[in-house]
């Protein structure tokens, strides 16, 4: 591969390292939304992450919603946090939980003072935190330091062929250097989950991760449905996939050939003191899974895409790859990355994942990938049930 | 290691099934395995897009088809040697509810 240029992060309160700095304004709940985008218009800088839930839910149902909401304010790519929410005691349970890494966290709510003193009050301190972490400056950084996560999209026959083996590199590599991989998408394992049941590295790891697939397989299975067109997508139907076994195997080979260290549950944060591959009990929806896995510490994310799609999320790089080169050439201002080489034999696969090292390299010293330019910054909760 | 472009892949010998790496045309195509390497030609039967998938055997309604040397779903229809595979003569065989 040659010398590396050294990797460079910001090391946060309680040890994590992130590679953006990011001030959120944190909405609890979709009512919370207007006075968090406000308040990310009159402190510019600061960065508002609206989305659609967090009333009346319950149970476990609830506790994802305060796991994805508390694990996104405590990501390392973020520096400080603003949460607003219609009632005091929900909005200061996430602020407490962010609070306990250390890092900057304020929470306001809106009943009994409505939206213009909330953005007011809140803005002051947005104003003060966005100048502080200005003030931070990135440190030298191991891949040991990093989570990274890895989830594809758009998938066609290529995926499996190509973008998927390249990522494969990536994982292995990182995981080889000490760093944390998560992969997730449990129904998209259908046909293959074997596979990934064998690459558990012990008995009690290898029964969870069957317990957690069979489960969620149980949910889909006893809807009765006809799932072609919704998992294969219409989109990978296009692609050339026809069955959710072939989709599973493509899916499964970006995981790489280590072992599987553990099972997280959706959004959960992995033990600090064993780094390796993870599977997270996740949806396959794009947006959703990027967004559990960002609130479990993911700071980088790799995206092999065959069709093209064109996620992001508001505060972790989502970097495209792509092996079909008709996508490589239409959606260029998508794609970091074209791979469609491997499949035309210009070089082999420990080339393509040099390239694809060097483009993570690149993207955790701070270039903006093609999702962050284009300002895609999908942030969609994974939601269990109905709401009361 | 640069060589002539595949038309098609399959990803182990003895896969049943090939991918297109082009637009293609019928006739007779020039491919390779992924992972040994070995070299072969076919004969396709239909045009089929980038990306999509063609018969390397003739399959019998209910035969498995394999990628990835694996099964990835059965043969709803007969299938020639050459003929193109998609959702109109294969089916997911985990998923029976999931059917074109």
């Amino acid at each position: 591969m040659g010398s590396k240029p050294r990797l460079m992060g910001y090391r946060r309160e309680n040890g994590t390292m992130g590679i953006r700095n990011h001030v959120i304004i944190l909405p609890l709940d979709d009512l919370s939304n207007a006075a968090a985008e406000a308040v990310a218009k009159v402190i510019p800088g600061t960065l508002a992450l609206p989305h659609a839930f967090g009333r009346l839910q319950f149970g476990e149902d609830l506790q994802l919603t305060f796991d994805t909401l508390i694990g996104t304010g405590v990501n390392a790519n973020v520096a400080a946090v603003v949460v607003i929410g219609i009632e005091p005691k929900w909005t200061q349970r996430v602020a407490d939980g962010i609070a306990k890494t250390g890092k900057p966290v304020a929470a306001f709510s809106i009943e009994g003072k409505g939206d213009l003193q909330v953005i007011q009050e809140a803005s002051r301190v947005a104003a003060m935190f966005l100048q502080d972490a200005s003030g931070l400056v990135r440190t030298e950084a191991e891949m040991g330091d990093m989570i990274m996560s890895i989830k594809c999209g758009e998938s066609d026959t290529t995926s499996g062929l190509g973008s998927c083996p390249t990522t494969s590199q990536a994982v292995d590599r990182w995981v080889d250097a000490g760093g944390t991989v998560f992969f997730g998408e449990t129904s998209e394992l259908t046909g293959g989950e074997h596979l990934i049941a064998e690459r558990c590295i012990d008995a009690a790891t290898r029964d969870l991760f069957q317990l957690t697939y069979d489960n969620y397989i149980k949910v889909i299975e006893a809807t009765g449905a006809n799932l072609l067109g919704s998992q294969p997508t219409q989109g990978n139907i296009a692609g050339g996939l026809t069955t959710i076994e072939e989709k599973a195997l493509g899916n499964i080979a970006k995981t790489g050939s280590v072992p599987v260290v553990g099972v997280l549950k959706p959004a959960e944060m992995p033990s600090a003191s064993k780094p390796g591959l993870y599977f997270m009990d996740s949806s396959s929806a794009a947006a959703e899974c990027v967004t559990l896995m960002a609130a479990g510490g993911a700071v980088i994310h790799l995206f092999p895409t065959g069709q093209g799609n064109v996620i992001g999320n508001p505060i972790v790089p989502v970097l495209k790859l792509t092996a079909n080169i008709k996508t490589a050439k239409s959606m260029t201002e998508h794609i970091d990355l074209d791979v469609s080489g491997l499949l035309r034999y210009e070089y082999d696969l420990t080339k393509a994942g040099d390239m694809m090292m060097d483009v993570i390299y690149d993207t955790v010293n701070g270039r903006l990938c093609k999702a962050e330019v284009m300002g895609h910054r999908e942030f969609t909760f994974t939601k269990l049930y109905i709401s009361a | 290691m640069a060589i002539t472009p595949p038309q098609f892949l399959l990803h182990h010998d003895g896969d049943n099934v090939a991918v297109a790496m082009t637009d293609l045309q019928p006739g007779t195509l020039q491919g390779r395995s992924v992972k040994e390497g070995t070299e072969s030609t076919a004969v396709l039967n239909h045009a089929i897009p980038l990306g999509h998938k063609f018969a390397l055997t003739d399959l019998a309604e209910g035969d498995s088809i394999i990628k990835y040397g694996i099964k990835v779903g059965l043969a709803s229809a007969a299938i020639k040697k050459g003929d193109y595979i998609h959702t109109h003569n294969m089916r997911s065989y985990r998923w029976e509810a999931s059917r074109a």
